[in-house]
């Protein structure tokens, strides 16, 4: 459990005046109840030297949850109220920088001299916001050429808990060319902070790299504050010095579990899957503070959200998906014994913002005719499953499919997009007639022609 | 006096209040918190508490806090000025609004106060009027404005006086009425109503039967929808609810759009301010976003006023109604509506229904679908509003309750399907699952039998079917095999697919494709009808595949090519020789 120093949160506090309170009515597994007046919602509290939060105000009955939960707490625990929502101190100082889910430091640096701003603050008024159309290039061709991202996106990778979603995430991020990269890690294992940190640290990045970390060592509702921490110094970075900056979040799952844990033991009656009824107006406070400011800052988000068994019907994929523009989805391809991403199920909702436009005007056409293309593949293995057999075109379309997945949509490619699309034709002209793909005649004549494998 | 209170209590955005005189449900009061009013309805009355929704973040609220309650319920702001704005839930005009962020108790006005508009007046003095009654009208962007007799005057009115030609200003008296007592009663520009209250100043409200053209073949061709209907489009996320949206937005024929973002995406309402006042209106020639006014209430703002957002929206569609207007309205997502509710009922510990919303939910739904519809005027004019909104099923699955109250409610039932999309075969509408009540009103079959065409629901019905019929050919081919079936399954299968790709998958970004004007539609849909009567001759199975993929390649490109220009016709013709490659009993191509 995080040992906090008593003298130096005491320290970091500008309002030197605080009452203290000694005597709590109830404590319940998360929460304590007190008398106190002249207290604001969602104030926090130090309770025996553990944050809390006010979470509920009745006459002079305040209820606090306290984040690391209430083991060993007595009735006479010294509480101080401390005048203001949670905060994080903002400023260039941040860079680099490593912090739990409080903002405190946690490698060993000085604390951050800045602005002390609350997080989770004010939304971007809709009018004020700019559409984002700044591709991001990640070298991958099921991201690049099919599911293109745009600086101002949010989108998650859609992974069962095996997979390399941490690798593929920390690729992306490096490749991205964002001016900060900010990691919020829930609930991560501590190797997978210091795969981090490693990753970061030997691409040469660390001074734009900022990291708020809850590890599994940490109780699990302080990461309620990790999303919030992260933005917060995403927000300043993007509105205040134009920086166009990548948050990372990881994993999604796990801070959703954190908010059914407080919401059941505050009584709440659960909707689908044990959730809070409140799953989609949470997840949504976070992801839209995604955005392309006007000024040419920008904070674009690239969330994990683990799957358990692939289910993506459950409450917490599926608010997820109502809310993010997209999901990408990591597969295992058995037929070239690599991780896809995968082309029916993953979507990036803003690539035609930017393709066929940024891009080659080709591009729309070539990625929908191959998907479409995968898709008679798939089919066609079924009839092989059902004992049938296959036609010419079911055969041809199989062999595109192993090349396509191969050449295209595995994630160790690192091509540039003309290259993708190129590809793309090659297979094209390589497998089927022009009749076949049904792409406009136009840019057959345009482009697709000479892309023939010799070529 | 106005009724005052102390806060008392908070729990999250539920307020309790300590009330020291009377107060009424949904009754509109402010807290005084810091120096910034934050507005809330009163949503519950105990016996010296009013539990309110703030519609806004509590954070920081104290308790023993002041508020002021104001005597009236939520209100919309009704008067010229309205057309091309940017609105929160609430009303509140956000490009008013100082700053990147939005900031607590930042409440604009939504009207051009100072504005001069030039009035002309429609009724003379000693007229006979009533509540709705057109007074006069101002022109905004481009539609007559009509200055109406305020919807909350009850009982006949003599016009006393009344402004000549002139240029005044929204709050400037234009008229002065007098009632049956003789007291008279200023009329300005502007008039207020309580957004959940219907307006119901017409004369009578008919089944609706004028088809509305939307550009959208799978709607027009299929499930065709009405001026004055509802319908309603379910389907899991990504799937194409919103495209769908904004291709109704820029196509369909109506004189107004009224747009309500709820809980939704930020950057989906942006690509409307970013790409509406660029885009032609087809009809008028005008930018489109002259015709429309976008109400705001994305996923990160306040969910309280994501149902107030819903019932502006309908209020200022019903108020343009009443001019004698189209109005189409248009809600994304219902769903979240519906979940706000149930954030709010459960903080208040209420009894809950299915999924833990509340119980009467089907009927706040279906009474807000009933306000839509096609209504004839106390002049005899006709207006409308024609509502569809989006549903959001939890894990895609219909068989959830927003979904199943919405079934009930609406007329028309466009359903998105998970393996379409996944396809890419959009729009992703199932055209067989998904239904149109009003081809079965008589009323509608009589009105585009002479407008659109003699045989148009015959040839709907007949489109129908060969899907169907395909659909059935498809699931024998596929458990029995390709060569297990007769050739012609094959054929059956096939001739779907032709409907599939020609009439219902229609590229939303392509500039030809988006939008087919019912002529085009027409035309479109005879052809594809006459191949389907067709008959071919097939060596064996492996040769169907093939040909009709030619055939759809074919057809694919006329719907990318200009109607009846060179390069359609080449392929029209093209196509022509294609068929009678293998066709046994020529039948005459339309
Ligand atoms: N008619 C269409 N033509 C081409 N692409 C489409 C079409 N409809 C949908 N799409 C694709 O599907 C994506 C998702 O569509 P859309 O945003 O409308 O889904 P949705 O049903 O509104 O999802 P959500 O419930 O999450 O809001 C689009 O970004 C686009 O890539
Ligand atoms: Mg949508």
């Amino acid at each position: 459990m995080l040992k906090l120093n008593k003298a130096k949160i005491k320290r970091m506090e500008t309002t030197a005046f605080q009452k203290i309170h000694t005597k709590i009515d109830q404590i319940t597994k998360a929460t304590c109840t007190l008398h106190a007046s002249g207290i604001g919602n969602e104030e926090m509290a130090l309770v025996n030297d553990r944050l809390a939060q006010v979470v509920k105000i009745e006459g002079d009955l305040v209820t606090l949850q306290i984040f690391s939960g209430t083991e060993g707490i007595p009735t006479n625990a010294e509480v101080v109220f401390l005048g203001h929502a949670p905060q994080l101190a903002v400023s260039d100082e941040l860079s680099g920088r490593f912090f739990n889910a409080y903002g405190q430091p946690i490698d060993g640096g000085p604390e951050v001299d800045g602005n002390m701003v609350e997080i989770g603050g004010p939304s971007v008024n809709p009018v004020r916001r700019k559409q984002p159309s700044e591709l991001i290039a990640t070298g991958i061709a099921g991201i690049d050429l099919n599911n293109t991202l745009v600086t101002g996106q949010k989108i998650p990778f859609f992974a069962d808990p095996d997979q390399p979603y941490n690798q593929v995430m920390a690729m992306v991020a490096l490749r991205a060319k964002a001016d900060k990269i900010i990691l919020g890690g829930m609930g991560i294992t501590n190797d997978d902070y210091l795969f981090f940190k490693n990753v970061f640290e030997n691409a040469g990045a660390i001074d734009r790299i900022i990291s708020f970390v809850n590890t599994t060592e940490n109780p699990p509702v302080e990461r309620l504050l990790v999303p919030d921490m992260a933005l917060t110094a995403a927000e300043y970075f993007a509105a205040e010095k134009n920086q166009s900056v990548l948050v990372l979040l990881t994993d999604m799952t796990l801070y959703a579990d954190a908010l059914s844990i407080v919401s059941n033991r505050m009584d709440q009656i659960p909707s689908k899957d044990s959730m809070p009824g409140s799953l989609y107006s949470d997840l949504a406070k976070l992801y839209e503070k995604a955005v392309q400011f006007p000024e040419g800052g920008s904070i674009t988000i690239i969330a994990v959200t683990t799957l358990s068994g692939g289910d993506i019907t459950h409450a917490i994929p599926d608010n997820t998906g109502y809310i993010t523009e997209g999901q990408l989805f990591l597969r295992k391809d058995t037929d070239i014994g690599k991780v896809i991403i995968d082309p029916f199920r993953s979507l990036s909702r803003l690539k035609q913002l930017v393709i066929g436009k940024k891009t080659r005007e080709d591009h729309p056409q070539v990625m929908n005719t191959a998907i479409r293309l995968y898709a008679d593949a798939a089919n066609a293995k079924t009839k092989i499953e059902n004992g049938f057999d296959l036609t010419d075109y079911d055969k041809r379309t199989m062999s595109f499919a192993k090349e396509y997945s191969e050449k295209l949509l595995a994630i160790d490619i690192n091509i540039e997009i003309d290259t993708m699309i190129d590809t793309a034709w090659k297979l094209f002209n390589k497998y089927f007639s022009p009749a076949e793909t049904g792409i406009k005649a136009e840019l057959v004549e345009k482009y697709g022609k000479q892309n023939t494998e010799n070529t | 006096m106005a009724t005052t209170g102390k806060v008392s209590g908070i729990i999250a955005n539920l307020v309790i209040v300590k009330v020291d005189g009377p107060v009424s449900q949904n009754e509109i009061c402010y807290i005084n918190h810091v120096g910034v009013k934050l507005m809330a309805e009163v949503i519950r009355i105990g016996s010296k508490n009013a539990y309110i929704q703030v519609f806004e973040s509590t954070r920081g609220l104290k308790t023993g806090s002041g508020v002021e309650f104001t005597g009236h319920m939520l209100e919309a702001t009704l008067g010229p000025g309205i057309l091309s704005k940017n609105f929160d839930g609430l009303q509140h005009d956000l490009d008013k609004m100082d700053g990147i962020f939005l900031q607590k108790g930042d409440y604009t006005h939504p009207l051009e106060v100072d504005k001069l508009w030039s009035f002309k007046p429609l009724a003379k003095i000693g007229d006979e009027v009533e509540a709705g009654s057109w007074l006069g009208e101002v022109t905004e962007n481009w539609i007559p404005h009509k200055i109406m007799v305020p919807f909350a005057f009850t009982g006949d009115f003599k016009v006393k006086e009344i402004n000549a030609v002139g240029e005044y200003k929204i709050y400037d008296t234009i008229a002065v009425l007098e009632d049956k007592n003789g007291q008279e009663h200023k009329v300005s520009m502007v008039q207020r109503w309580p957004v959940k209250i219907p307006i119901r100043t017409f004369k009578e409200k008919p089944r609706p039967f004028d088809f509305l053209e939307t550009g959208i073949r799978v709607i027009d061709s299929l499930n065709p929808i009405v001026e004055g209907g509802t319908g309603f489009i379910p389907g899991p996320f990504g799937t194409g609810k919103t495209v769908l949206q904004h291709a109704l937005m820029k196509q369909a024929e109506a004189d107004m759009i009224v747009v309500a973002a709820c809980g939704e995406r930020a950057n989906e309402v942006v690509e409307i301010f970013a790409e509406f006042p660029k885009l032609d209106d087809p009809r008028t020639g005008r930018k489109l976003m002259e015709r429309t006014t976008i109400i705001a209430n994305t996923s990160n703002m306040p969910v309280a006023a994501r149902e107030a957002s819903v019932y502006t929206a309908m209020t200022i569609a019903e108020y343009y109604r009443s001019m004698g207007l189209k109005i189409l309205l248009l809600a994304d997502s219902t769903s979240r509506w519906a979940q706000a509710l149930r954030e709010m009922s459960n903080r208040m510990e209420e009894l809950p229904g299915p999924d833990a919303f509340p119980m009467d939910l089907p009927a706040i739904i279906s009474n807000f679908y009933a306000r839509a519809g096609f209504v004839y005027l106390t002049n005899g004019k006709t207006g409308s509003v024609t509502f569809i909104g989006t549903v959001s099923p939890a894990g895609g699955n219909l068989k959830e309750p927003v979904t199943e109250a919405t079934k009930k409610a609406a007329r028309c039932f466009y359903s998105l399907s998970q393996n379409r999309a996944d396809s890419k075969r959009y729009p992703a509408i199932d055209a067989v699952d998904s239904y149109s009540k009003y081809l079965e009103y008589p009323e509608f079959i009589e009105f585009v039998e002479k407008t659109v065409a003699p045989n148009w629901v015959d040839n709907i019905l007949k489109a129908k079917n060969i899907l169907i019929r395909g659909r059935e050919a498809y699931e024998q081919i596929n458990i029995l095999g390709d060569d297990g079936v007769p050739i012609n399954y094959h054929e059956i299968f096939w001739k779907s697919e032709i409907i599939d790709f020609v009439i219902l998958q229609q590229d939303a970004f392509d500039k030809i494709d988006a939008s087919t004007p019912i002529e085009r539609q027409k035309y479109m849909m005879e052809k594809v009808l006459a191949l389907a009567d067709t008959h071919f001759e097939f060596e064996n199975f492996e040769e169907v595949n093939p040909y009709f993929k030619r055939i759809i390649n074919v057809f694919k490109q006329m719907n990318y090519s200009e109607f009846q220009s060179e390069k359609f016709k080449k392929f029209e013709s093209e196509l022509q020789d294609i068929v009678k490659e293998k066709a046994v009993v020529e039948v005459e191509q339309s």
